[in-house]
């Protein structure tokens, strides 16, 4: 294993940098820009079981170290993306990629993960109880404890893969939810999803995103990320990956202190098309800089 | 898509609020007329999408309107360098223009015709030229527009400059085989309804990435979904579908 490698939930990764789930695509886009072989993995576009457009457009707004989107889940539907997009993908990208799997009822969830068994290349599960852009799905799942262990346990008993449930922080106490899903059988936690915000246009009065509300991402977060990482992999005992403003090395290796195993990288992704490459290269030196050696050795080293 | 590093040569003011800015650097990848650049500019979090007005050798020029802080930052700016995406977007398909295309541009959706207008011109297409705007102080671009071809119309909303109207008022005795278009979105239905072939329309939306990862702008067509960014900003008339 290299300096940089780590174990998550019994894969190895290469790296910690994963880029995150709906700023990656089904990463053949970026591989046109770099060779994506050299991420530790990635998260491909959130898919549910039917085709979606999503929501109106504006789905954008610019916010200070950050932004707002409100996509809503658009996505071709798990046949097409098993059909079209896998193989696409497994041209440019030859390691285990994580499925980000998202419903609107317990058995969609489950649904798409007996369907995504069968197919090949892929190494875990992320199940999205947290998109804050949709109604009557996604991230009414993630805010109560009870509703996210029903969608682990049952996505658990169909599972051939390691399942990973991706958290809100739109919570009053994310450590509860996340001890819910630890106890129904999930073998890790990602955090944060984005947090529910909203930009108003002062020219028309109006809000800037059509859908109102959407959710907020990029280096404004990452505090807040970094001190729920913090917080939840002190709450349980599965790996932790983190996520939530990164987009440095130094925000890689911070997040690593804070208990992440992992690191997923999106927002960042978006800005710089190079981020996650360029990331990767700094780490050894930015590790040399603060004497570490190995990067597994640092995960949950903050006293 | 190219990421670098572009040096500011000139910012002139072109009407009240419509700046031209000639920046030098690597120009390789800005293939076709119609594509745009995403320019980051320092304390703005996304970048900014604009089109490309003209481009030659190492040189690009963007024609802006300042319409929000990045604008208003950029108009003020007469050196030093700005990290830019080059070569977004789908850009227009001149193979099928036939002998005579038709260009009609709205306000700051003319820049992009130029280059365009070069480019039909050097196929030894006849182009003609309708530009629309609200009033003479305006006008823009029209002297560039006339030294490509003799047929350049101007209209203006309050009749101050050129024909009183709309761009749709100025079709009369233009035989034309193809048109392209580019404006904002009341024009481009406007347009859509007055001609009488087909042609392809550049849109506009507010976008993420701007290189088709985040599906920040993405529309519906006849042909399914597509993202403006990436499928786009051109779209052919038979594929629209308007929404809103």
């Amino acid at each position: 294993m290299g300096k940089m490698s780590v174990d998550l939930c019994g894969i190895t990764l290469d790296n910690p940098v994963i880029p995150a789930s709906g700023t990656f695509g089904y990463g053949y886009e970026f591989a046109k820009l770099y060779d994506i072989n050299m991420l530790g993995t990635f998260s491909f576009k959130g898919t549910t079981a039917m085709p979606r457009f999503g929501n109106p457009t504006p789905r954008i707004a610019e916010c200070t170290s950050g932004m707002i989107n409100s996509v809503g889940l658009q996505n071709p539907g798990i046949d097409n993306v098993i059909s079209e997009e896998l193989p696409k993908l497994r041209k440019v990208f030859s390691k285990p990629v994580m499925a980000n799997v998202c419903g609107f009822s317990v058995d969609e969830y489950v649904e798409i993960c007996r369907k995504l068994n069968d197919a090949g290349g892929i190494g875990w599960y992320e199940i999205n109880v947290s998109c804050p852009n949709v109604h009557g799905g996604g991230m009414s799942f993630g805010v109560c404890a009870s509703e996210a262990a029903k969608v682990t346990k049952s996505v658990k008993e169909v599972s051939k893969r390691p399942v990973i449930i991706k958290l809100s922080p739109n919570v009053t106490d994310i450590t509860e939810i996340a001890k819910a899903c630890e106890n129904a059988g999930a073998d890790g936690i990602s955090l944060i999803n984005t947090m529910l915000g909203m930009r108003i246009d002062l020219k028309t009065k109006k809000p800037v995103i059509a859908n109102v509300m959407g959710g907020f991402s990029g280096p404004a977060v990452f505090p807040v990320a970094l001190r729920m990482v913090y917080q939840v992999s002190k709450a349980v005992k599965i790996p932790v990956v983190g996520m939530g403003g990164v987009s440095s090395a130094e925000d890689v290796i911070e997040m690593m202190l804070a208990g992440a195993t992992a690191v997923e990288i999106g927002t960042a992704n978006l800005i710089e098309p190079f981020a996650c490459r360029d990331i990767i290269k700094e780490l050894p030196s930015v590790m040399g800089k603060y004497g570490i050696n190995e990067l597994k050795d640092i995960i949950g080293g903050c006293r | 898509m190219k990421q670098s590093l572009f040096k500011i040569v000139k910012n002139e003011k072109l009407t009240e609020n419509v700046f031209k800015m000639t920046l030098s650097g690597d120009t390789s990848e800005i293939k076709t007329p119609g594509q745009f650049v995403n320019i980051k500019l320092e304390g703005l979090f996304l970048r900014r999408p604009i089109s490309v007005h003209d481009c030659y050798d190492d040189t690009l020029v963007i024609i802006y309107k300042t319409v929000g802080k990045g604008t208003e930052m950029m108009s003020h700016m007469n050196s030093g360098a700005l990290d830019l995406l080059t070569g977004l977007g789908n850009g227009y398909d001149t193979s099928i223009s036939g002998k005579r295309p038709l260009l009609i541009g709205g306000g700051v959706g003319v820049p992009p015709l130029y280059l365009l207008a070069k480019k039909l011109v050097s196929e030894g297409k006849d182009v003609s030229v309708i530009l629309g705007f609200n009033t003479s102080d305006e006008v823009f671009c029209e002297d560039e527009f006339k030294a490509l071809s003799n047929d350049v119309r101007v209209t203006t909303v309050d009749g101050t400059y050129g024909t009183r109207g709309f761009v749709t008022d100025a079709f009369d005795g233009i035989d034309y085989t193809y048109f392209y278009t580019c404006g904002p979105e009341p024009m481009l239905k406007a347009v859509y309804k007055a001609t009488e072939t087909s042609g392809q329309f550049s849109f506009e939306e507010r976008m993420g990435c701007g290189f088709g990862a985040c599906m920040g702008c993405s529309c519906k067509t006849v042909t399914g979904y597509k993202r403006i960014c990436k499928d786009g900003p051109v779209l052919k008339k038979e594929e629209i579908l308007w929404e809103k």
